[in-house]
């Protein structure tokens, strides 16, 4: 099998700067969200968990529809963005947009269960020792919880990496811009004479998604076994 | 030092209790139930008292009537809990200096601290693989390395064996000569109420049942 033309290898590129970019960009909205998910009682917390959660349920072409009617050049948001120079509609930032809105209820999820079964007896004890709300969370909440964040972060980036129809439908497909790995695959499919290369970006999609999957069993095998002996 | 009133109503019991002391070390002498360590809490602000007051050194920390309620990292109390609530990702060292980095305050007092409690082997150590008593040791000393205005210690030597309960006791002895800091500890065993307080307040079902010094207590339990 011959190696990554330089359209197939600008597709993987792209994938993995849209996976990487989406877990970075979501992952402190995740971490504020799962905070109060797990930690506050207020009305409308149902609604705000449901709402959460449409990504996983909705068909990845709504969330994509719905992307486009809120941040396309015209959308409710995306209007008023693109007065101060911010474009997501058919850009590869909108690829990434796509990315961590399907991500975000795997990265929420995974925190807000770490959060939920952190020992509140030592958040007590630091505050006793006179650490502040903010000095516990750094000190004490996000360290004991990093098993559950990189978890949590591996997942939205598998989900982001294999992400495909709230992407096409919200950013279609630019080479170089937004055709990303799977979109690629897709095009490749529909092409007479397309099947190596369909081929070869398959295996480089297991390829990543192996990788993935070990750094995440090397990373939590490593947090695990200190736990475990603490 | 110390002055308590507190009425507080809990599942299945009811604590009326109001003391003013100024006694080094004061000790809560009780059964298991009799409202020991909800008085701790509430002299920390991990529980607010239905009603009350709570004076520190001629600081109100607490008062229902004033609504006056310090917040918990503000009272400057060193605690010492029953099952240590050590710090597991961090070492020893780390856990000892966690209160004088949160308070930002020098840490002067860290070196006579690990001298006194013998804990010098143990400041690179995690704390995953340290005994009973080396656990409280370095919980006594992370809540004392803060310079706290009071310890409290709730129960600090249950679950010890024997000979670690002698070593933590020794320990506790010889902190109170060295660094003349006030103290409340709750107890249910009388050897250790007697080999550390100054005055000795007993509680059952939630009210004050008896008030004395350590002699007429050990006259009492010795």
């Amino acid at each position: 099998m011959s190696a990554l033309s330089p359209a197939e290898w600008e597709a993987l590129a792209l994938s993995l700067r849209v996976a990487t970019l989406s877990v970075v960009v979501s992952l402190p909205f995740a971490l504020g969200l799962a905070w109060m998910l797990s930690r506050w009682r207020f009305p409308g917390r149902l609604l705000v968990e449901a709402s959460m959660f449409l990504p996983l349920t909705l068909p990845p072409v709504v969330t994509g529809y719905a992307l486009l009617v809120l941040f396309g050049r015209h959308g409710w948001i995306g209007e008023w963005l693109a007065e101060i120079g911010i474009v997501f509609a058919f850009r590869w930032t909108g690829a990434v947009l796509a990315a961590a809105v399907m991500g975000f209820p795997l990265l929420v999820l995974s925190i807000r269960v770490a959060f939920d079964n952190l020992d509140r007896r030592l958040e007590r004890a630091a505050e006793t020792l006179g650490a502040s709300a903010w000095r516990r969370f750094v000190t004490i909440v996000l360290p004991l919880s990093m098993r559950g964040i990189i978890a949590g972060s591996v997942l939205a980036f598998a989900r982001a990496f294999g992400e495909f129809g709230a992407t096409i439908t919200f950013v279609s497909s630019i080479p170089g811009e937004t055709r990303t790995l799977p979109i690629a695959i897709y095009e490749m499919m529909s092409l007479s004479g397309g099947d190596a290369g369909v081929q070869r970006l398959t295996l480089v999609a297991l390829a990543v998604a192996f990788a993935a999957t070990i750094a995440a069993a090397i990373l939590g095998g490593a947090l695990w076994g200190r736990r475990r002996d603490d | 030092m110390i002055e308590l009133s507190i009425k507080h109503s809990l599942a299945d019991l009811d604590i009326d209790i109001h003391f003013g002391s100024e006694a080094r070390c004061v000790a809560l002498f009780g059964d298991s139930g009799a409202g020991k360590t909800t008085i701790l809490n509430a002299i920390a602000g991990l529980l607010e008292p239905q009603q009350g007051r709570i004076v520190l050194d001629g600081q109100v920390l607490f008062d229902s009537a004033s609504g006056i309620s310090i917040a918990v990292a503000a009272r400057e109390v060193g605690y010492v809990f029953q099952d240590g609530r050590l710090f597991p990702h961090l070492s020893v060292r780390a856990n000892l200096l966690y209160g004088a980095q949160a308070r930002r305050r020098p840490t002067r007092r860290f070196d006579h601290l690990v001298e006194l409690l013998e804990l010098g082997p143990l400041l690179d150590r995690r704390t995953h693989n340290l005994s009973g008593g080396e656990r409280q040791r370095v919980a006594i000393g992370r809540a004392l390395a803060s310079e706290p205005r009071i310890l409290l210690l709730d129960e600090p030597l249950t679950g010890l064996h024997r000979e670690a309960r002698e070593q933590v006791l020794n320990h506790l002895r010889a902190l109170k000569q060295e660094l003349r800091i006030a103290s409340l500890l709750v107890s249910h065993r009388a050897d250790e109420v007697i080999a550390l307080a100054d005055e000795v307040i007993g509680l059952h079902a939630g009210l004050i049942s008896a008030r004395m010094d350590t002699n007429g207590f050990s006259a009492q339990h010795g």
